[in-house]
């Protein structure tokens, strides 16, 4: 069995690299929670590892935006080893404020990290405040949506929690979401349950199914490649059986569904 | 150079402030006020050229594919422009924390910013021809709160940020040697210190003996030591106590009811007791796993909440967490609890007293303060309830529990004489200056002024830097002892810590927020995000290097000493030098007289009825009963991976759960379920079954999702008016007679507790005449239970067609402070009461059951009765249900629809039990009362048939949902 190591990259005010480590751990990899200060120290070290995770939480407080802060820490002493690390032929997840620290740091939707000098072409799209204005706390039900992206194989649909106030993805023009299509980068949508549309991407939600008012149902967006994924669902809170809101009325396997996308990660290096 | 980065939302998104600001308005009906546009800035001081700002501006500080922004220099003289008039700016007070404001500057400095200061800014502009009557409201009782925030009109102008002055080392002395017993109240009135005359006197005495006046830092020590927050004096002192029956001297009331029925339980239990450390550190211990004992503290934040709801919520949880952070070498936090109480939201703006915000406003500011700090912390809010009631007008009350594991080798500790007092986590500042005396104290309409140093701002990543950063040095063994500063600053945290060996400080040594601070300021502020650690000197630099890589700032302020004084330094000028003993037992004992009269019982006449949809509709849409989930889905329940029976339960996940059931550890089965009981309005009839009340109710919560009744622990949390008034300290009495009592009988020990006295609020009303709202006697019990196995977990939506109902417990004649009584505005009747003996065995039976898996679902049945709690089950499971209450009158000797409906009577639950299980589970309630009173059905409705066989309730299921959902939907 392959054991990638895995850097689960924590930063003040992170708090889901436990049970995010915990989740790769299950699926056999070697996962450590490494403080963003000690890489900042040493930002070589991130080459020691095959598998990128940016866990949940509130890094910075979300203080200016959320994952604002840690993205600037990534855009600017660690841009040049990021930049490295993506290019290779390494993983890279990013997990609710992961994800909007990816976003924003550029490392999603194009797998190249924003630089921070003046007159840059202004980012294409955006994690914002949910339609709801509220932070907000529920279960969702999401589909794939045809990438092909390495996290998500074999994966077609699966319920998963939400736990966050800026999970709405906004695009700067419209030409971004269908670069986006064209290039295989919508990942996983909101869904109804039950739902066969072919396309998930396409059909009008509204709250709760789509909890934040996110265009085109996004949950989560993948880079050109498949290897880096950015979503707003949490798949480290779905381990076990017992986490589903509804394991009291219906009969579920013993593991949760969440675990799938930590083994397909694990699997790529075997 | 001072810059101002204006943000406004794009027109392509909705501006969120100016909606929430207009809905504001809206509902104080300031009716000349018709259009708000809002913004928020960011002022920017330092060498910055405007192409450098701009770069900050685009590259960081805005979101430019939702955002717009302008920049413009500030100064002093700033130019008016054209929408000055409209135009309302809202910034904090000098020196209030702005979180926002201080991680910008950090990151833009990181950034190669050359930047000296930042402060952000709220800005609205109000339409033109906007009265100035509806702007002054909208500008003090909208947009700020006085005690943090100020508002100014039109274009800023300001030159400069920099806070804070130069200090300038002065010993003050207070000559209290010479005073008379007048001089002496004044001083503790004026001084903030809240202590009695004879307090005041016994201080006067110390000093005179020593033959010197007392410095400022040592009166405040001595003040915050002595306070009842601090002291617990009322309730640890003698109270003489008479009731209809009893006589009782108390030597130390709570030793010889709270305390005693743990010692007589642990006694009871002999080696299989499993309570660790009860009652002696900052939360309680108890066993749960072979490799983690499980923690538990609940506190309270009433008066700072009262003054600043979102800031005192906000503090209220960050300090709570502090406590199980503070016991024994420091325990994990895991979940939180949180229960509010308020007046209710509808009420009219005009009737408000001088000086109280709207039970609305409290409200969504306590919310959002427990949420912003809870969610931030990574901790789950896994149990909440909130009570409202007319009586905590002014006086609203914020219970915030956490629960947290601790390694079962590190629940001791002791500071050593040489090792070094370090404080670690946030800058001390002015903030929460007189915090301790002042939450002792009554509240009044000039609190708001008078205390507004005691109001708090938290900042939940600090904690959290300090909490990942402690519980590192933890496990590599770097410190000997560690306690969190809570109210009282340092000077409660060090007296403790130091209060069996001594400690020498040096006050100078603090970090500062800014400068300007007295030595005394430093000495008792309680500013938030500090712990104070023992650290042995050869640990130090392992300590600080730690600390170091993690951005947290740990600094040397003293040193554990073996002389039992403490002594205060400041530039080695000698501030403060108290002998220990003095501090904590010198205190005058509290005396206290305590009266209980029983009143008398009325008769409750029952309305005629020939249905009860309407009266089952009412109570599911009564304030304390509907669906809390506007509040539940704004806290994350699920963060740590442990969530395995959630707020909210059934098929879509909108049902009310009894408890919580969390796995706290990510490869163990073991299961911690929390649960709360708390019945305000039963205290109004007799405050003794009000608190059986609680108690059962905490416990039936529990054991209701699997809980085993031999391993719950359980809390007390006691908020009462003015207890120097023997009525009001009698009811407190009366009502810890009976915590004695039921966890005896129950077998579930007290392992933590706190009280929170004279919540009362006066004010003087339009005829200058004082008038004074006290709270309803508010005991809030709290019940943390064990699983062996979480996959054993019940909910409480049903889950089947075809399954049987089944009540278990007696249905009692107690119809007193039921729902059904207040919104039929009825008096009178009796108060539910708890047959002890019953009790026990019917919880011991029910776990019996669910543990061999012969319950579907089960509810308790507490506010509404059998009809709530069969609707909730019914509505949350999508599955209807007909019952006949002919067996339950039958076990229960009653025959009135109404009392079997919704009498409130303890001990009792509703359970599903498919039908090939039936006779299995009624042979486990062999000689308990059992009644067999129904069934569930696919169609959508609850049908229920009187004793007589006449259908008294018959409604969708649709409909009792939408009532029950109504009430709190807010947006």
């Amino acid at each position: 069995m392959p054991t990638p190591r895995v850097a689960v990259l924590r930063a003040p005010g992170t708090n889901c690299d436990h049970e995010t480590a915990h989740a790769f751990e299950l699926c056999g990899a070697q996962a450590e929670r490494i403080h963003l200060f000690r890489l900042l120290e040493q930002p070589q070290r991130l080459l020691d590892y095959q598998i990128l995770c940016v866990p949940g939480g509130f890094s910075y407080g979300d203080d200016i935006g959320s994952g604002v802060i840690f993205a600037s820490q990534l855009r600017n002493r660690l841009a040049g080893v990021l930049g490295e690390f993506l290019q290779s032929d390494k993983l890279c997840l990013g997990i609710c404020n992961g994800f909007q620290a990816l976003l924003k740091a550029g490392v999603l939707p194009n797998g190249q990290v924003a630089s921070l000098e003046a007159n840059q072409p202004p980012a294409s799209a955006t994690l914002t405040w949910n339609h709801n204005g509220k932070y907000t706390a529920r279960w969702v039900h999401l589909r794939t949506a045809g990438s092909q992206n390495v996290f998500l194989r074999g994966i077609e649909s699966l319920d998963l929690p939400i736990a966050h106030a800026e999970g709405r993805i906004v695009v700067r023009d419209p030409s971004v979401l269908s670069q986006w299509k064209q290039h295989g980068q919508f990942a996983l949508c909101y869904s109804k349950r039950g739902a066969t549309d072919a396309d998930p991407s396409s059909v009008e939600l509204s709250f709760p199914e789509n909890p934040n008012g996110s265009i085109a149902n996004l949950a989560g967006i993948s880079d050109p490649t498949g290897r880096i994924l950015g979503l707003m669902p949490h798949p480290e809170r779905f381990l076990f059986r017992t986490q589903h809101p509804n394991w009291t009325r219906m009969d579920l396997p013993e593991e949760g569904a969440g675990l799938q996308l930590f083994r397909n990660a694990v699997a790529y290096f075997g | 150079m001072l810059w101002e980065i204006e943000i406004r939302p794009l027109p392509s998104e909705i501006d969120r402030e100016a909606a929430r600001v207009q809905g504001s308005c809206q509902s104080m009906r300031l009716a000349s006020i018709t259009d708000i546009r809002a913004a928020k800035s960011f002022l920017i001081q330092g060498e910055l050229d405007q192409a450098q700002i701009e770069r900050a501006a685009q590259t960081f500080l805005v979101d430019t594919v939702v955002e717009s922004h302008a920049i413009h220099p500030l100064s002093k003289s700033s130019t008016k422009s054209a929408d000055d008039a409209s135009l309302l700016n809202v910034m904090f007070k000098p020196g209030v924390t702005d979180n926002i404001a201080y991680s910008t500057q950090r990151a833009l400095v990181d950034l190669g910013f050359a930047v000296e200061a930042v402060s952000t800014c709220r800005k609205y502009w109000v339409n033109a021809g906007a009265s100035e009557p509806d702007l002054k409201l909208l500008a003090s009782k909208i947009l700020s709160n006085d005690a943090i925030e100020h508002v100014t009109r039109g274009s800023l102008a300001i030159g400069n940020l920099s806070i804070g002055r130069e200090y300038q080392f002065q010993l003050q002395k207070v000559a209290i040697r010479e005073l008379s017993d007048e001089q002496l109240q004044q001083l503790s009135k004026t001084g903030q210190l809240y202590l009695s005359l004879t307090e005041m006197q016994t201080i006067q005495n110390y000093f005179r003996k020593l033959d010197r006046d007392p410095t400022d830092a040592e009166l405040e020590t001595v003040a915050q030591t002595w306070s009842e927050h601090c002291s617990h004096k009322t309730l640890g002192g003698r109270v003489h106590y008479v009731d209809d029956t009893r006589d009782i001297q108390f030597q130390n009331m709570l030793k010889e009811t709270i305390f005693a029925a743990t010692r007589k339980l642990r006694e009871q239990a002999g080696d299989q007791d499993w309570c660790v450390s009860v009652f002696r550190d900052n939360a309680g211990v108890v066993e749960f796993h072979e490799k983690f004992h499980a923690c538990i503290k609940v506190e309270t934040h009433n008066h700072p909440s009262a003054l600043e709801p979102y800031g005192g919520a906000n503090t209220g949880l960050g300090g709570v967490i502090r406590d199980p952070l503070g016991t024994g070498l420091g325990a994990k936090p895991i979940c939180n609890t949180d229960v509010f109480c308020f007046a209710p939201p509808d009420t009219p703006f005009e009737t408000l007293p001088p000086g109280v915000l709207h039970p609305q406003v409290v409200a969504r500011g306590v919310v959002s303060g427990v949420r912003d700090y809870g969610n931030r912390m990574g901790i789950p809010t896994v149990n909440g309830a909130v009570y409202f009631d007319e009586r905590y007008l002014g006086n609203p009350l914020v219970y915030c529990g956490n629960v947290a594991l601790i390694p079962i080798d590190m629940v001791e500790k002791g500071a050593k004489p040489g090792d070094l007092i370090v404080a670690v986590g946030g800058r001390t500042g002015r903030d929460g200056i007189h915090g301790a005396t002042f939450s002792s104290a009554e509240l009044t309409h000039e609190s708001e002024t008078l205390s507004g140093g005691a109001v708090q701002i938290g900042n939940a990543i600090t904690e959290k830097m300090v909490l990942d950063v402690i519980l590192e040095a933890r496990d590599k063994g770097l410190y000997t002892a560690i306690t969190d500063c809570g109210a009282g600053g340092f000077s409660s945290a060090v007296g403790e810590m130091g209060a069996e060996c001594g400690a020498e400080v040096w006050l100078d040594q603090a970090p500062l927020k800014y400068t300007g601070l007295s030595y005394t300021e430093v000495w008792i502020s309680e500013a938030q995000e500090r712990m104070v650690l023992s650290v042995p000197r050869q640990n130090w630099p392992a300590f600080q290097a730690l600390c170091a890589a993690e951005g947290v700032e740990a600094s040397a302020i003293g040193e554990f000493k073996d002389n039992h004084r403490l002594l205060l330094k400041y530039q080695d000028q000698i501030v403060g030098d108290l002998a220990m003993e003095f501090l904590h037992d010198g205190r005058p004992p509290v005396i206290r007289e305590a009266v209980y009269r029983a009143p008398q019982v009325q008769e409750l006449k029952l309305p005629a009825r020939e249905r009860y949809d309407a009266d089952l509709e009412k109570i599911l849409g009564s304030l304390n009963v509907c669906s809390k989930e506007w509040i539940i889905r704004q806290y994350d329940h699920e963060v740590q991976a442990g969530s395995v029976v959630k707020p909210l339960v059934g098929a879509s996940s909108d049902g009310p759960s009894d408890a919580a059931v969390v796995r706290p550890i990510l490869d163990s089965n073991r299961g911690l379920v929390i649960a709360c009981g708390m019945n305000p309005h039963f205290g109004d009839f007799d405050p003794y079954w009000m608190a059986a009340s609680a108690i059962d109710e905490a416990v039936r919560n529990c054991v209701a999702v699997g809980a085993d009744p031999r391993r719950i622990a359980i809390l007390d949390n006691f908020c009462w008016g003015y207890t120097d008034r023997p009525e009001t300290l009698g009811s407190l009495v009366r009502a810890s007679l009976a915590c004695h009592d039921v966890a005896i009988a129950f077998g579930t020990p007290f392992v933590s507790g706190k009280d929170s006295l004279n919540n009362e609020f006066s004010y003087f009303d339009t005829k200058g005449q004082k008038q004074t709202v006290a709270i309803p006697a508010s005991l809030l019990i709290t019940a943390m239970g064990q699983m062996e196995d979480v996959n054993r977990a019940v909910t409480m939506d049903l889950k089947a067609p075809g399954n049987l109902l089944y009540q278990i417990g007696v249905t009692k004649d107690e119809l007193g402070g039921s729902h059904f009584s207040l919104v039929n505005k009825l008096t009178g009747g009796r108060v539910p009461q708890v047959d002890l003996p019953l009790a026990v065995k019917i919880f011991a039976a029910l776990h019996r059951a669910i543990n061999a898996g012969m319950v579907r679902s089960c509810h308790d049945l507490s506010e509404g009765g059998l009809a709530a709690a069969v609707a909730e089950m019914a509505f949350s499971g999508e599955v209807g249900a007909e019952l006949s209450l002919a067996a339950v009158a039958k076990v229960s000797q009653l025959t009135e629809s109404a009392q079997l409906l919704f009498s409130e009577s303890n001990t009792r639950f509703l359970v599903e039990v498919v039908p090939a299980k039936a006779a299995q589970f009624e042979a486990l309630f062999a000689g308990l009362p059992l009644a067999s009173i129904g069934k569930t059905v696919a169609e959508q409705v609850l049908k229920v048939d009187s004793p007589q066989g006449v259908r008294v309730i018959d409604s969708e299921l649709k409909n009792l949902k939408a009532c029950w959902q109504k009430p709190l939907n807010w947006n």
